[in-house]
């Protein structure tokens, strides 16, 4: 089976010289499609870093890495950005919603940079919407939504390109409790349906949602842990419908 | 992500600070309608001293002697230096005027008007009164030449002329003034005590911006004004109509010749005349307020310069103030093609609504007189301030478009 991810002896450099600070010192991470991963680690680990390569956002100063197959490193700008908008979905801590644009008009955004066309966008967009809780809400901007909620438009907006690779920065960093069920719940539905998915995270309840938890500290893996098959459903989900 | 894609992304950008847009658009606006309008005005009043010099009379050259006292004094005071055979200048005379007429002489010569003028002098009606700006003794020829058509009643004839007949021929102001509603045709108005009968009224001229009252004018048989306004002294000038247009440069140099021999001028001497040419006049005026335009334009045009700056500046500040959400376009896939397009658009649409608002801006107030000139819009300065502001958005966009495009999706979601 091929990988979704495949990250080789990556490491990342800031800086030069005396000051430099090495925040990755080769990590290697495989993730399979349909895995459910938690990396975790203190602030400082590296683990920003890595999901900023992870996202094609930034780019490993040695090391290779595979994204579905492709070697993302060797693309071009253009090229890249193609793969973020098809390969890769986004939830960041801070939403990072438009703002003065509606719910709508978010999640239908990546449609309009891949090329959708609108009658397309929107239906799709209305879909997504739909999945994460927010059919009555399509209409409101950012600010009149709350963080749950606006949390969610994001989750929508990650998801309406289908992509191989849902990737959650610390995705209920700025949520209260009922909110941050409500997102984990809806990656474990997401889970549940076959969707990859990595979440970085600093809180054990987060991490405990997911198939297999990451631990990274001082820029290395240092643990490694299954406590789900891949092919299973995850294992809060289970004892849920259990 | 289509271009229609990019515009309404763009429309939407603008939308969100409408304030800000709306000033943005404001400083083209200024700038292109002052442009048009500006030079509208110098087109309205170059072609308006045109019209001026126009209504002179085609195709005539104006003698007048230029016995002016400082060459007169020059001379007096050094005649040692004076190598001529004369040291006095002759006046301009009627028989100058009749050697100008011979058609062997002078062929291109179509017509010669004598002219004596005297200046503010009383005229009188029943108890009405008004100051004539000038009183002009001629023959019948100088309404032609000069471009004075007659509205009511008739011009004086030769007859007139050897008689030495009191009559005039009168402008509207004149009209107006001792007449008021009546009809002036027939009746004798004085002009300083003496009787004139007025034969007829001239068409009205029409305010001439910057000249002298063209219509304040009483025109009478030359002999009539000498015998009892100027004096038999000399002509003060004598207005000679050349065949065509064609013929002004030849006719020109007849009068010199003719005038040369009668007035003993060559070699050293001197001439002491000058020819006023239309043609020559109106190159020189037209010279003159083209630099006028060119100028006017030249402070319009910084005018737009500046407010292509005040672009640049609001889109630099679109951009860092949007660095985020163009981080968050880039993390879910704007190509760097897409945000430059965005942007260029933004800056773009400022421009081309400004120019075209001030586009319509200008139309409107060039159907208003501006002091005193009527704004006649030239249509290349309409088409030439709209590319330029438009190019300004190109220009002045480009910049800020760029740093928006080449900005690191990682950095740009950093920013707050």
């Amino acid at each position: 089976m091929s990988l979704v991810l495949d990250v080789r002896d990556a490491t990342k450099v800031y800086g030069a010289g005396e000051t430099a600070v090495h925040a990755l010192r080769g990590v290697s991470l495989q993730v399979e499609p349909g895995d459910y991963v938690a990396i975790m680690g203190a602030s400082g680990s590296g683990k920003s870093t890595l999901m900023n390569i992870i996202g094609c956002l930034d780019v490993p100063s040695a090391g290779r890495f595979h994204l579905d197959g492709v070697d993302v490193g060797a693309l071009d700008d253009r090229r890249q950005a193609v793969v973020r908008n098809r390969k890769i979905g986004f939830v960041f801590q801070s939403f990072n919603l438009i703002p003065r644009m509606t719910a709508l008009a978010n999640v239908e955004l990546p449609l309009a940079y891949g090329g959708v066309r609108p009658a397309e966008r929107r239906r799709r967009a209305l879909a997504a919407l739909e999945l994460v809780g927010l059919a009555d809400r399509v209409n409101h901007q950012p600010n009149e939504l709350s963080g749950g909620q606006q949390q969610r438009v994001a989750i929508a907006r990650a998801l309406v390109n289908s992509p191989a690779l849902l990737l959650a920065d610390e995705p209920t960093g700025a949520l209260d409790s009922t909110s941050t069920l409500d997102v984990l719940g809806i990656f474990d539905r997401l889970s549940a349906a076959g969707r990859t998915i990595v979440v970085i995270t600093h809180e054990a309840d987060v991490a405990e949602h997911a198939k297999r938890v990451v631990r990274l500290r001082d820029g290395r893996i240092v643990e490694d842990i299954r406590l789900a098959p891949v092919d299973g459903l995850p294992p809060r989900l289970r004892e849920v419908t259990a | 992500m289509s271009a229609v894609e990019i515009v309404r992304f763009a429309v939407r950008g603008l939308a969100a600070n409408k304030m800000r847009s709306a000033l943005t658009t404001l400083g083209i606006l200024i700038g292109v309608a002052a442009v048009i309008l500006l030079v509208a005005v110098g087109e309205g009043s170059s072609q308006s001293i045109q019209r001026n010099i126009q209504q002179l009379g085609a195709n005539t050259l104006t003698v007048s002697s230029s016995t002016g006292g400082g060459g007169g004094g020059f001379r007096m005071a050094r005649p040692q230096q004076d190598s001529g055979p004369r040291t006095q200048a002759r006046p301009l005379t009627v028989d100058d005027a009749r050697a100008l007429a011979d058609r062997t002489a002078a062929p291109h010569v179509s017509s010669v008007s004598p002219v004596v003028s005297a200046a503010s002098r009383a005229a009188s009606y029943d108890g009405a009164s008004h100051t004539v700006q000038q009183v002009v003794g001629t023959y019948p020829s100088y309404f032609e030449a000069s471009n004075k058509p007659v509205a009511k009643g008739t011009y004086f004839f030769n007859d007139d002329v050897l008689a030495a007949r009191k009559v005039v021929v009168i402008g509207q102001t004149v009209a107006e003034n001792l007449f008021g509603t009546l009809d002036p045709v027939g009746r004798q108005i004085t002009i300083t005590g003496v009787p004139f009968t007025v034969v007829g009224v001239l068409k009205e001229a029409g305010a001439s911006g910057g000249f002298q009252d063209a219509d304040d004018v009483a025109i009478a048989p030359l002999p009539a004004v000498q015998q009892s306004l100027t004096g038999f002294g000399p002509l003060n000038q004598i207005l000679v109509k050349a065949g065509s247009a064609d013929d002004v440069a030849a006719a020109q140099a007849e009068i010199t010749a003719v005038l040369d021999q009668r007035h003993g001028v060559g070699g050293a001497v001197a001439a002491d005349y000058q020819i006023l040419n239309q043609a020559t006049l109106q190159e020189t005026v037209s010279a003159a307020t083209s630099t006028f335009t060119v100028l006017l334009a030249a402070v319009a045009a910084i005018s737009l310069l500046v407010g292509g700056i005040g672009i640049t500046n609001i889109m630099l500040v679109t951009v860092t103030e949007r660095t985020r959400e163009i981080g968050i376009r880039k993390a879910v896939g704007a190509p760097r093609g897409a945000i430059l397009g965005q942007f260029l658009v933004e800056a773009t649409l400022l421009s081309l609504i400004g120019g075209l608002l001030g586009v319509a801006v200008a139309m409107t107030g060039a159907q208003f007189t501006i002091a005193g000139i009527t704004p006649v819009v030239v249509p290349s300065s309409v088409v030439l301030a709209l590319g330029v502001s438009v190019a300004i958005g190109l220009f002045f966009g480009s910049y800020p478009a760029n740093r928006a495009a080449k900005l690191r999706p990682i950095e740009a979601l950093r920013f707050e």
